[in-house]
């Protein structure tokens, strides 16, 4: 009864879970490979540009009908 | 594979006599579950076999058991979401198989309970996803070299290929029903597969059960399911709405539902202290009787 007052709604964190799993699935890669993906993308830009890799975005977007992979990396400007 | 023939002659523990209807205090005693490797079956789908199998692990884990629960339903993996483990999946069952990756780097351990660890199931398929061969190794190594405790296999629904390797390498089941037509029915048939793999150590979970339609006469109760299952029963678990959040947010709600009663989660945690041999009472799931049952009875509400 007083649920209402304390807990914020389920289905919201469901829906965010829910959205973020379905875009793995549709690319056929489970979140942790995506991590490893990263993490190992970092590393091949850090070799070539030092410094930069921290910044580096990756993620799925839909585009249309297509999964798009995106890798996502500012470069910064050489001190 | 052998059909085995009906159960005549194996009543469960109670035998319902005429008179009020019972929500269910059949016999104590009985429950407990040798087995290391057991498999949570159904039949049926959408009965609560990825509800049961991640509640009672995390049960069973919180009362100090390591246990791993191993998702079978390759190209449908759910127990990871039901868990809230789904951002930590690298590698996978099939991975496994494949060799593509040791059996240690596709546990995921809970990190509300830290013996309790998750190996997900593929969303791809793939030829060796049905080897028994594999899936025996698996769970021996998980029992052997792991050091697990118990190992719980969520099997996919049906009788098809898919249970087959899901029951390959148990030598226990838990049989989750509800209390309606089809799911009895198809309960029965996985029961008799069962018992043609000699499975002995089978266990009867009532899932959703609702006391209100049951004292209405308008559900069946559980001494009618277990005179027709022959099943020793180990759980009787009623409809909560809190399963559904519990779900939503990825946490099992027998984590977290507050030690009351009445409700799934203890239903739950029960199920896990018979498993080890506990005597533990059927508490009492009517909640039509006292002060609040009669203010909602004021207010119109069943």
């Amino acid at each position: 009864m007083f649920a209402f007052f304390r807990r914020r709604r389920s289905k919201d964190d469901l829906k965010q879970r829910l959205k973020l799993v379905l875009s793995y699935d549709r690319a056929r890669l489970s979140p942790g490979k995506m991590e490893q993906l990263k993490r190992e993308l970092m590393a091949v830009v850090e070799k070539y540009f030092p410094s930069d890799g921290d910044d580096l975005n990756v993620r799925f977007e839909q585009h249309g009908d297509r999964m798009v992979l995106i890798a996502d990396l500012p470069r910064h400007e050489p001190r | 594979m052998r059909e085995p023939g009906p159960r005549v002659g194996t009543p469960g523990p109670a035998t319902s006599g005429a008179g009020a209807p019972r929500l269910g205090r059949p016999e104590e005693g009985g429950h407990l579950v040798n087995a290391k490797a057991i498999v949570v079956t159904s039949g049926k789908g959408g009965v609560g076999k990825t509800t049961v199998t991640a509640n009672v692990g995390a049960a069973l884990a919180k009362l100090g058991e390591r246990v791993c629960v191993i998702d079978t339903d390759v190209g449908l993996r759910n127990l990871d979401v039901v868990m809230g483990l789904e951002g930590r999946v690298v590698f996978d069952l099939i991975d496994v198989f494949e060799g593509r990756c040791k059996l240690r780097q596709a546990l995921i351990r809970d990190k509300r309970v830290e013996t309790l660890s998750l190996l997900a199931a593929s969303q791809t398929k793939d030829k060796s996803a049905l080897s028994e061969a594999r899936m025996q190794d698996t769970v021996r190594a998980l029992l052997h070299d792991e050091g697990f405790d118990r190992v719980i296999v969520d099997s996919p629904a049906g009788i098809e290929a898919g249970f087959r390797t899901a029951a390959s390498a148990v030598e226990g089941a838990l049989v989750v029903v509800n209390p309606e037509v089809s799911s009895v029915r198809d309960a029965d048939r996985i029961i008799g597969l069962l018992e043609a793999r000699e499975i002995h150590e089978v266990r009867l979970i009532i899932n959703r059960l609702r006391p209100a339609m049951v004292k209405r006469g308008d559900m069946l109760e559980v001494d009618d399911v277990l005179e027709i299952l022959g099943v020793k029963l180990i759980g009787i678990v009623p409809e909560d709405e809190r399963v559904l959040v519990s779900t939503n947010v990825g946490s099992p709600t027998a984590l977290d539902d507050g030690g009351s009663k009445a409700t799934a989660g203890s239903a739950f945690r029960d199920v896990a202290r018979r498993l080890r041999g506990e005597d533990v009472a059927y508490p009492d799931l009517d909640t039509s009787r006292g002060v609040f049952a009669g203010l909602r009875r004021l207010f119109g509400g069943r």
